[in-house]
């Protein structure tokens, strides 16, 4: 066919232990707005930046028009007229908009020619309602104008092939809608773009057809009128069922956690918890599902102190200060971090010292005498840990960067659980593990759920949430939508939720 | 008599921050670049060497700038190897290029200890030469002075009214923005490192055949370090690091005339203030914003590669 302007060809591309794309095939037609859906980590990004020439892909081809491309770098994929919008703008700080626009452009010898520029960046600007003043320096502007910017980049180098990856994470809904007006205006003059989301609501919005992604696979292609946000949400998260643990019933004693109000911004500034009121009781978890980027994080975040929050977070009944986690320690709360290797743990340290890296607030005597930091006192209960927690590992001086994602999960487990904690706040708990290694974690939060530990779970996998939690909370946009409960005859309803459509009240 | 002292002592300013100037504004080109070069004092070093040695063999003092030059700059071409195609650490590499820098000076400077070789010596600028004072102060110098009038406004010309300097800008500040718009950030690094070795070369040429015609060990005494730490105190514009080498070398020469005019100001604590100035400056530029007002490289030392982003 004439009018597909682009085509990836079985696409495979893997990261040191990660399969990011899987034999992916997508198509792109002409004056169309295709929206590539996923969750975080499905593969989209990677797939785009293939297609722009950042990564090499390790098997598979692209055609651009019917033909055969090699796309070697960004520079490479401009000139066969794909230009890309990243999450991260590649915008020069401290230059002027049309001095960030003529960087790199041939024809000029010795001086840019900056004044050229200007005159054109009107006209466009004007044309496609962008309204950025050509002279005003990057660094003055928001990150919406800057954005403004780099789309005016792509019109200006007249790109037939747009990739947008999130454009919308960082604007406000006015600026969203804005957005929205000037790709449709971009499709009219010929150009066709790739929009890639994990918005719903938006995707129907703007594109003509919908590629959802998974693991690293294409999971569906399908246009926009035979679908909702149901379906999508469905296709999105997926439901491939791992495995299946029974779990006692909970007996729910009293609340050990309780939000109130709670407002935080996330790291772009934009308020990504909005107002959430929650309460978590000994001996219960509850699950927090949501699609990534609903405020998730933030809101774990803030509860544990490392965000700055207004509102009001207690524990047993006492209020923590915000940005404190050391209280939070001293409180008894314990915090499973999606990004372990990050966050939980010092990879560079050896397991022992890894397995006492919070002790010391939980045991004033550890804290206070420096003489009772000596490796020998640490390794004795470190061994039992290692044995208890199955830590798989030659020796106890191995420095955790060396072992796999699932006993690094474990050390952190060991770690938080071996403080007898009242409270988990555990994010993705099982994110990147394998099947094995997944169940060890289930079962390990079970068991301290059992023992009247309260369990605050955010998890992306509605199969993980409905297989721990006693009570699902669902967030979108940064506010509990709604609540339901963990099984399968509620799962529509919570996809919906999902999806951003409130409950109906009976 | 009062006015003497003042000419004697800005005209020795001037003598003194030359060294300084190029050795900074070659450290400036490199890190508006995105490599950090801490080697200068190393190839200030072996440019004041070869400057030397070329002189006291040839007799031809052109021949000696260039060599110093070149041989500054093949040092600063094994940092750029090491710093963008090996991705080393920068601190570890341009640390390393001071000792190799005053080693290898050293080692074979040692037969030119205590040798006279030619040197370059004033001459008068006509007309300008004849204004009272100021001719005096800023007219009657050596070539390399009037080098460094004219380079400066012309490094500031480059690296902001023309294409090349605009991408250099660019390749230092953001360089994966640079890469997406077809500017080749290696090559860059290389060059403008390799650039920069060579005014750290012209510095060191400076010592030897200007400012004290003659070759002892490790003469540069530190003149590397405050280029450096001039680079920032200068925010990276060229401009400015002009008129801070003239400030720190004219505290350097204050120390002598405080001693001989016996102001009890002790000598290291004079020495102490380019660093004390920096770090004023430092107080008020090093916020995130300011940092991007002034264009500051925010990839100073960052290994670029496409893949290693995420």
């Amino acid at each position: 066919m004439s009018d597909i302007v682009l085509k990836l060809s079985g696409i495979v591309k893997s990261f040191p232990g990660v399969l990011a794309n899987d034999h992916v095939n997508f198509t792109l037609k002409k004056g169309e707005v295709h929206a590539l859906l996923g969750e975080n980590g499905a593969g989209k990004t990677t797939l785009m930046n293939i297609t722009f020439g950042i990564y090499r892909q390790d098997e598979g081809e692209i055609y651009i028009n019917g033909e055969r491309a090699e796309i070697t770098s960004p520079h490479r994929a401009m000139e066969y007229g794909i230009g890309m919008i990243q999450q991260h703008f590649s915008l020069v700080p401290s230059f002027s908009v049309a001095e960030n626009i003529a960087l790199g452009l041939k024809g000029s010898k010795i001086s840019p020619k900056v004044d050229l520029v200007r005159k054109k960046v009107k006209d466009l600007a004007e044309r496609f309602g962008l309204n950025v003043n050509p002279d005003s320096r990057i660094w003055q502007l928001s990150a919406g104008e800057q954005q403004r910017v780099e789309i005016l980049k792509l019109l200006y180098m007249n790109a037939q092939i747009m990739i947008l990856d999130e454009p919308t994470a960082i604007l406000t809904p006015q600026e969203a809608t804005n957005l929205f007006k000037t790709i449709k205006e971009m499709v009219k003059y010929g150009a066709s773009v790739i929009f890639i989301s994990h918005k719903l609501k938006e995707v129907l919005e703007v594109s003509d057809r919908i590629t959802v992604m998974r693991h690293g696979k294409v999971i569906d292609t399908l246009k926009k009128d035979e679908v909702s946000e149901r379906i999508l949400a469905k296709k999105m998260v997926g439901r491939d069922v791992v495995l299946k643990i029974l779990k006692k019933p909970s007996a729910p004693k009293k609340v050990e956690l309780e939000v109130k109000d709670l407002w935080s911004r996330g790291d772009k500034g934009i308020y990504a918890v909005r107002g959430v009121s929650l309460e978590v009781k000994s001996g219960e978890i509850l699950g927090i599902a949501g699609v990534a980027g609903n405020g998730q994080r933030e809101l774990a975040e803030s509860i544990y102190g490392l965000r700055k929050y207004t509102g009001e977070v207690k524990i047993e009944g006492e209020t923590m200060r915000p940005l404190s986690v050391v209280s939070r320690m001293k409180s008894g709360v314990a915090y499973i971090p999606q990004d372990r290797k990050e966050v939980a743990l010092c990879g560079g340290l050896p397991i022992y010292y890894n397995l006492f890296l919070k002790k010391p607030f939980r045991v004033p005597e550890f804290y206070l005498n420096p003489y009772l930091f000596n490796s020998s006192r640490l390794k004795r209960p470190s061994e039992q840990l290692v044995n208890e927690y199955l830590i798989s590992t030659s020796s106890l001086n191995l420095e955790v960067k060396y072992l796999s994602g699932g006993n690094m999960q474990k050390v952190v487990l060991a770690r938080e659980l071996s403080l007898n904690p009242k409270l988990i706040i555990a994010v993705h708990p099982t994110r990147g593990l394998d099947v094995g290694a997944i169940e060890f974690v289930y079962k390990i939060l079970l068991k301290a759920r059992d023992n009247g530990t309260a369990i605050l779970l955010v998890a992306g996998d509605l199969e993980e949430i409905f297989t721990l939690s006693d009570r699902v909370a669902v967030l979108y946009e940064g506010e509990i939508i709604g609540y339901s409960k963990p099984d399968e005859s509620h799962l529509e309803e919570i996809g919906l939720m999902m999806a951003g459509v409130r409950k109906v009240k009976k | 008599m009062t006015q003497n002292i003042m000419t004697t002592t800005i005209s020795s300013a001037i003598r003194a921050g030359t060294p300084l100037l190029f050795a900074s504004i070659g450290e400036l080109l490199a890190e508006r670049s995105g490599v950090l070069n801490l080697g200068v004092e190393g190839m200030m070093l072996i440019g004041a060497f070869t400057g030397f040695a070329v002189s006291y063999n040839t007799g031809n003092l052109l021949l000696a700038v260039v060599a110093a030059m070149a041989a500054a700059a093949v040092l600063a071409a094994l940092h750029a190897f090491m710093s963008v195609t090996l991705r080393a650490n920068q601190v570890v590499s341009g640390l390393a290029l001071v000792f190799l820098g005053s080693g290898l000076s050293g080692f074979w400077g040692q037969r030119y200890v205590g040798m006279q070789a030619q040197a370059l010596s004033n001459f008068s600028i006509p007309f300008l030469g004849k204004i009272p004072i100021v001719g005096e102060v800023l007219f009657n110098r050596d070539p390399l002075v009037y080098v460094g009038y004219i380079i400066v406004p012309l490094v500031w010309w480059f690296l902001y009214k023309t294409k090349a300097g605009m991408n250099l800008r660019a390749v230092g500040e953001a360089p994966s923005a640079a890469d997406a718009r077809g500017i080749n950030v290696s090559l860059t690094r290389y060059v403008y490192t390799i650039v920069g070795g060579a005014f750290a070369g012209l510095g060191g040429a400076y010592l030897s055949l200007a400012y004290t015609p003659m070759w002892v060990e490790n003469m540069s005494a530190g003149r590397g370090w405050i280029a450096i730490v001039l680079v920032i105190f200068a925010i990276w514009d060229p401009l400015i690091a002009m008129a801070g080498a003239y400030l720190f070398g004219g505290i350097s020469v204050l120390q002598f005339g405080l001693q001989v005019a016996q102001i009890p100001i002790p000598a290291n604590i004079m020495k102490m203030f380019p660093y004390l100035f920096t770090i004023i400056v430092m107080l008020f530029t090093s916020g995130e914003k300011m940092k991007k007002r002034f264009g500051a490289p925010s990839a100073l030392g960052v290994p670029y590669s496409r893949e290693g982003k995420m």
